[in-house]
């Protein structure tokens, strides 16, 4: 027996900002639960069952969500899930929950992802005082900084992409509401001159500390049919993992991202990934991600990718626009930042991305990564269901 | 089979939490010695209020004042109070429904010895002298066999309402870790950096976990790696780290000792940090104070031919 298609009838997120100090936990997730609702006139009674994703729990030192979120999210008396994959879960999340509709589980289901960084610290969280080590030296950006120079120096490219990308995704924010930044007076020069602090990287090259919760429901044939505006159909999804360090991890291109993406790939009967996908949303928290994870989701060939970014391939009007929404560089509450670049790929090929909607998008790539590079999940979103 | 270290860690952080209307309203109201609770869509009090419906899932805000004095639902002794806990002598962990509230709030009940507890027991809280809007402000319950209290009819309007509070959250562990990183680390005391090779791929881990990540099986045999070794990649870092006491810029790297299979991480010193580039050959700098070298310095050497290293980036 074939797979029930799954579609995404609901998009939900709050407006990300750096502290939302009038609302509890519970006020946040309820907020993008109850906006992913509005948006498939539903009701708390239409949902199934509730999967939820969030940060590492150190990071906010929330230990049970699925337990304290239950009322807030409808949850009593349905089965609630909670999946927990780093950086990656906003991802994978959605996907655990595709799989319940997909195997026809459950009908209707509702899937969110939240974080709320401003009451916790993060980088506390990633530098826990282990007996018998050195202390972490440098940072999350100390982490990443020495693999955006290993790229660099294999590509060949110019110092100057990074600046790019950052300037891209920066504008692309100021044309989505959702989005944390909205830095309106953002130039080229400006996020060149701005601090190096983990040389390559700057400091307009980084991603903000956020606050924000992300929400889809995602339903059956049957309940595609009866949604209010069109669906956005699941085309491929996949996770694929692999150790943080191992002799002959390529931190550059990691072979758990290239398996992942051809996984989805071949599920979705994409042969030229370039070719026959129109945008992608992508997880770039550091800006020279975005031509590193172009090659290693296959838009281009290896030390290639930097061109697609350098030629205006990755810009809003251009032939591949990447990081629409702003992504993560403009919005990062970690836990959610997963799903929200899944729910804009979804916004997408639904056609109700507002002003920075591509035009004729019809299928798009939702990817999220994390830990070390650890943790991968994508999904290809179309216009069309799956055996159209 | 060599000794494995064992050391306490501590996990301890003072997250904050923002508390929405109801919690707000629930927590301001012990500062005033008010006790808040909701009405949910079918007429109960929930007390300690939460914002939605549990049965609805409708968003509730009706506020209902329940009394100070109430009923013992269920309760456990706590012979041995720990860190933190209401109380710091033994006492009883008890389920309290208060009057006119329909759940029950979880709290600290203060009686002599078990004997003096039971399910059914009337009690009333005993608040705390100074009170700040926190759960705290309870400073416990007692047995009580007076009158029901009546509640004064508050409606949950306050002055200046408590928005926020501090959870503080702490875990202790004792941390092992394990056979293969103890071995390394007492070698380091001789100054020797001593790694595990892999039975099946040959691969050399510094430092050993123990296991090899891709082939799944354990690593035994030792192998000393470096002192030597060369820097595959680096980041220059510019901001100051808390607790560190290292001065800004300085070079974070890569380094892949020789006989290593892949890269550790530690300091470049002893060189300009703009002259640090990908190839440099460096040998690690010890002190006295330091189980791990302070930081690497060049060797001298030529630099290593990129071919040479480009599989350990
Ligand atoms: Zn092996």
């Amino acid at each position: 027996m074939s797979k029930e298609p799954v579609a995404v009838v609901g998009v939900g997120q709050t407006k990300h900002v750096a502290a939302r100090r009038d609302v509890s936990i519970a006020g946040l997730v309820r907020e993008a639960a109850r906006s992913a609702l509005d948006d498939a006139e539903l009701t708390w009674a239409d949902i199934d069952a509730v999967v939820i994703g969030k940060a590492p729990d150190f990071f906010e030192g929330v230990m049970m969500p699925e337990l304290y979120l239950a009322d807030a999210l409808g949850a009593v008396g349905k089965p609630m899930l909670r999946v927990h994959t780093a950086g990656s879960v906003g991802g994978s999340t959605a996907l655990v929950a595709a799989q319940l509709v997909a195997a026809r589980v459950h009908a209707t289901v509702l899937t969110l992802a939240f974080e709320k960084q401003s009451e916790s610290n993060a980088m506390w969280g990633l530098s826990l005082p282990i007996p018998f080590q050195q202390p972490l030296l440098a940072g999350a950006g100390g982490f990443f900084a020495p693999h955006v120079r290993a790229y660099m120096r294999r590509s060949g490219a110019p110092d100057t992409i990074g600046s790019l990308v950052a300037y891209k995704d920066r504008r692309n924010a100021l044309k989505n509401p959702y989005a944390h930044l909205h830095e309106h007076d953002i130039t080229l020069e400006k996020v060149q001159a701005s601090p190096m602090l983990w040389d390559p990287i700057r400091y307009s090259e980084t991603c903000p500390s956020s606050d924000g919760a992300c929400a889809m429901v995602l339903t059956d044939r049957a309940g595609a049919a009866r949604a209010p505006r069109p669906p956005a159909w699941m085309l491929g999804g996949a996770m694929r993992s692999e150790p943080t360090l191992f002799a002959g991890k390529d931190f550059v291109s990691p072979r758990a991202g290239q398996d992942c993406a051809a996984d989805v790939y071949r599920q979705a009967g994409i042969a030229d990934p370039r070719r026959d996908i129109d945008a992608a949303e992508i997880y770039v928290p550091f800006s020279w991600y975005e031509p590193m994870w172009l090659e290693n989701l296959g838009f281009a060939a290896e030390g290639e990718g930097w061109k697609l970014t350098e030629s205006g391939v990755t810009e809003l009007d251009g032939d591949l626009p990447v990081n629409m929404s702003g992504g993560v560089l403009s919005t990062n509450p970690i836990g959610a930042s997963g799903m929200i670049r899944f729910a804009e790929a979804a916004l997408q090929v639904r056609g109700l991305a507002g002003e920075h909607q591509v035009d004729g998008a019809r299928k798009v790539l939702g990817h999220a990564y994390g830990g070390g590079s650890q943790f991968f999940s994508m999904w290809l979103v179309g216009a069309q269901p799956p055996d159209a | 089979m060599p000794e494995v270290l064992k050391a306490p860690l501590t996990v301890e952080f003072p997250f904050t939490r923002s508390l929405g209307p109801v919690q707000s309203a629930f927590l301001t109201g012990l500062r005033e010695r008010v006790v808040l609770g909701v009405r949910t869509g079918d007429g109960r009090i929930l007390v300690p209020p939460v914002e939605y419906d549990p049965v609805t899932a409708e968003e509730i805000r009706d506020l209902v004042e329940v009394t100070p004095t109430g009923t013992v639902t269920t309760w456990a002794w706590n012979h041995a109070p720990r860190r933190g806990q209401p109380l710091d002598t033994p006492f009883a962990w008890a389920l309290v429904r208060l009057d006119g509230a329909d759940t029950a709030l979880l709290h600290a009940l203060d009686a002599p010895g078990p004997g003096d507890v039971h399910t059914g027991m009337r009690v009333r809280i005993r608040w705390a002298e100074q009170r700040t809007g926190a759960i705290t402000d309870i400073a416990c319950f007692e047995p009580y066999d007076g009158e029901r209290a009546q509640p004064t009819g508050h409606l949950g309007q306050f002055e200046e309402p408590i928005t926020g509070i501090v959870a503080p959250a702490r875990l202790d562990y004792t941390y092992s870790p394990g056979r293969a990183q103890s071995a390394y680390i007492k070698a380091l005391s001789d100054r020797r950096i001593v790694g595990e090779r892999c039975p099946s791929c040959r691969k050399v881990y510094v430092p050993p976990r123990g296991a090899c990540p891709t082939c799944g099986v354990a690593t035994g045999e030792q192998v000393e790696v470096g002192p030597r070794g060369t820097v595959t990649t680096f980041c220059i870092v510019n901001i100051k780290a808390k607790n560190l006491d290292i001065e800004v810029p300085y070079v974070y790297a890569h380094i892949a000792l020789d006989g290593a299979d892949l890269a550790l991480h530690g300091r470049i010193g002893g060189i300009p940090y703009d002259q640090v580039r990908m190839g440099l050959r460096v040998e690690p700098v010890w002190t006295e104070d330091s189980r791990y070298p302070d930081h690497y310095r060049p060797t001298g050497e030529p630099d290593a031919d990129y071919e040479t290293y480009k599989e350990l980036l």
